[in-house]
């Protein structure tokens, strides 16, 4: 009888749950109806209804014109997803298992570089680049793997020295040195880090809008500069903007629907709280 | 003889990442910082030394003011609505109902998002278009008979950063309703059943016992959310452009160094940025390392 009672009130939570789903949601549902809608039914006074059919008049258009940087972001995605998080496995391994004198110090000066301001050294970094010549998209995919590292070393060195020492001691009797212990017995285990690792630095480099604006041209802007400037142009209807931002949003939505449990792995290392 | 050459071989693959950390982040802070002492306006470099000139500018200057206090706003919407609803949000997830996982994952998904597709699409639901032109949300509370909450969103004169702040919310909730859950999952259910048998309502269970013993995590939240808030520049862009009544300093930033050329002056602005934050990261970074051995 009481549990029931309580099992009752239990229940009763469904409608704020429901109610703050709905909150989340709305955003979405603007994006795909407004999307699926033909030309001739858009109409910013029927935003929110459903559309009478299914066009991709809005998603062609919007595509037509977001596919290069599309393009461009994932040329910049993928290399600095893989170089970011084999550096930051190198990284942790030896911040974790092989402390040399003046690690506690190196350690916290890497952790402060994730959190910095990018404005505090925007100026030299664009001076820099600039002077050696490492604009566009290589420039880009630099600077997500040197302003990644922090983040990247974080999660693997909590990874490594949660593993018991014991295995390490074993190998070192059986006359393996370092690298040999970090390519057979470390690495073959890494791959859960590795895949937070990566879903962390492909989510915050394809997202990213401060160095991609800075650092490409209309040549090559990736999608999130694309995407803002057809959103300030007057040209571009409301809807074509709805569908644009959808396909922004579908690569890292995708990863994050597919990966859920490890993006949030990512999530709580970012806090030092892995 | 094998351990000194691990040693060695350790220290020379790790140091060209903490030699590319150094450079990038601690080199360039220091060039930043000798930028904002010097008279560097226009395109050539220029670092005559000008003392904190740049600096005395900026705290008498009207529109730094303005960055100031749209910086609070922002701050204070943003941290507490995102500690609250994260919150409550993790309080109703950890009653162990059904479909827990596919709530956690619609509260979540924003997350993945980038500020700027936040932004687009808040652009247009906070639309703030009246009579016959309205759309977005006030056309919906308009149709749902809840005139009293159409707004001007962040077209509102002083408080629309607070608008701002709502999509912020939206992007970010999430992820304090993870730090929490993630709280509530490690504190021991004999706890709350031992105070349950002492008599202890629901309430006062959560308001004694579970609240302090979260203290570490709201104070995680408080100060993440609060450096990200420091730093908003991408949202705002993309929801409103570069406009003087929703300007922070990275825009100001931006605009002066970018725009303006006055690149002495957004190293000082930037290098404000760096301070402020640093007041709030340093002693954490301190005291989760600490937390740590």
């Amino acid at each position: 009888m009481l549990k029931n009672l309580k099992l009752q009130k239990k229940h009763g939570l469904y409608i704020p749950l429901i109610g703050m789903a709905i909150f989340y949601l709305l955003p979405m549902y603007v994006m795909l109806a407004t999307g699926f809608k033909s030309f001739a039914e858009v109409d910013l006074k029927t935003m929110w209804n459903l559309p009478q059919g299914i066009a991709f008049d809005n998603y062609i258009e919007a595509y037509a014109k977001l596919a290069p940087s599309l393009w461009s972001s994932a040329k910049m995605v993928v290399p600095a997803a893989l170089i970011s998080s084999m550096l930051g496995s190198l990284n942790g391994f030896i911040l974790a298992k092989w402390k040399f004198k003046g690690a506690d110090i190196i350690f916290p000066l890497i952790l402060f570089g994730m959190f910095i301001p990018y404005q505090s050294i925007l100026i030299p970094f664009v001076q820099f680049m600039n002077a050696v010549g490492l604009t566009g998209i290589p420039g880009l995919i630099i600077a997500h793997v040197i302003y990644g590292i922090p983040i990247t070393t974080l999660t693997f060195r909590n990874y490594y020295a949660s593993l018991p020492q014991e295995l390490l001691e074993a190998a070192k009797i059986d006359g393996a040195d370092m690298l040999g212990i970090y390519r057979h017995i470390l690495l073959p285990i890494s791959m859960p880090s590795f895949v937070v690792v990566l879903i962390w630095q492909f989510t915050s480099a394809w997202n990213d809008f401060l160095f991609a604006v800075i650092l490409t041209s209309n040549t090559d802007w990736p999608v999130t500069v694309a995407l803002n400037n057809m959103a300030g142009s007057q040209i571009i209807s409301w809807n074509v903007q709805m569908a644009g931002s959808l396909l922004a949003a579908l690569p890292t939505l995708l990863v994050y629907i597919l990966l859920g449990r490890y993006f949030l792995r990512g999530l709580l290392a970012g806090s030092l709280k892995g | 003889m094998n351990k000194n050459k691990d040693r060695y071989l350790s220290i020379i693959l790790i140091s060209p990442s903490i030699l590319a950390v150094l450079i990038f982040v601690y080199g360039f802070i220091g060039w930043s910082i000798r930028v904002s002492l010097s008279d560097w306006k226009g395109l050539n470099p220029n670092y005559t030394w000008a003392g904190s000139k740049n600096y005395l500018a900026l705290f008498s200057d009207p529109r730094f003011h303005v960055d100031i206090r749209n910086t609070l706003i922002f701050t204070g919407v943003f941290v507490i609505g995102s500690i609250v609803l994260g919150f409550i949000l993790a309080v109703m997830l950890d009653q162990g109902l059904k479909g827990e996982g596919i709530f956690r994952s619609i509260f979540l998904f924003p997350m993945a998002i980038s500020y700027i597709v936040t932004g687009v699409v808040w652009r247009w639901l906070m639309n703030p278009a009246e009579g016959s032109r309205m759309s977005g949300l006030n056309l919906l509370f308009d149709s749902l008979n809840l005139d009293f909450l159409v707004n001007r969103w962040h077209t509102t004169p002083i408080w629309g950063m607070a608008a701002i702040a709502i999509a912020a919310i939206w992007q970010m909730s999430g992820y304090t309703m993870a730090l929490y859950l993630a709280g509530l999952r490690a504190i021991p259910h004999e706890l709350r059943e031992a105070a349950r048998i002492d008599g202890a309502s629901e309430f006062q269970i959560y308001r004694r016992i579970i609240l302090p013993l979260l203290t570490p995590i709201s104070l995680s939240a408080l100060i993440i959310l609060g450096h990200m808030s420091l730093k908003v520049f991408d949202l705002i862009i993309a929801i409103a452009g570069k406009q003087l009544p929703l300007d922070v300093p990275a825009i100001y930033m931006w605009q002066t160094t970018f725009d303006g050329l006055f690149y002495s002056r957004g190293a000082a602005i930037g290098i404000l940025l760096l301070i402020s934050v640093a007041v709030l990261i340093i002693p954490y970074i301190r005291y989760t390392l600490k937390a740590e051995d």
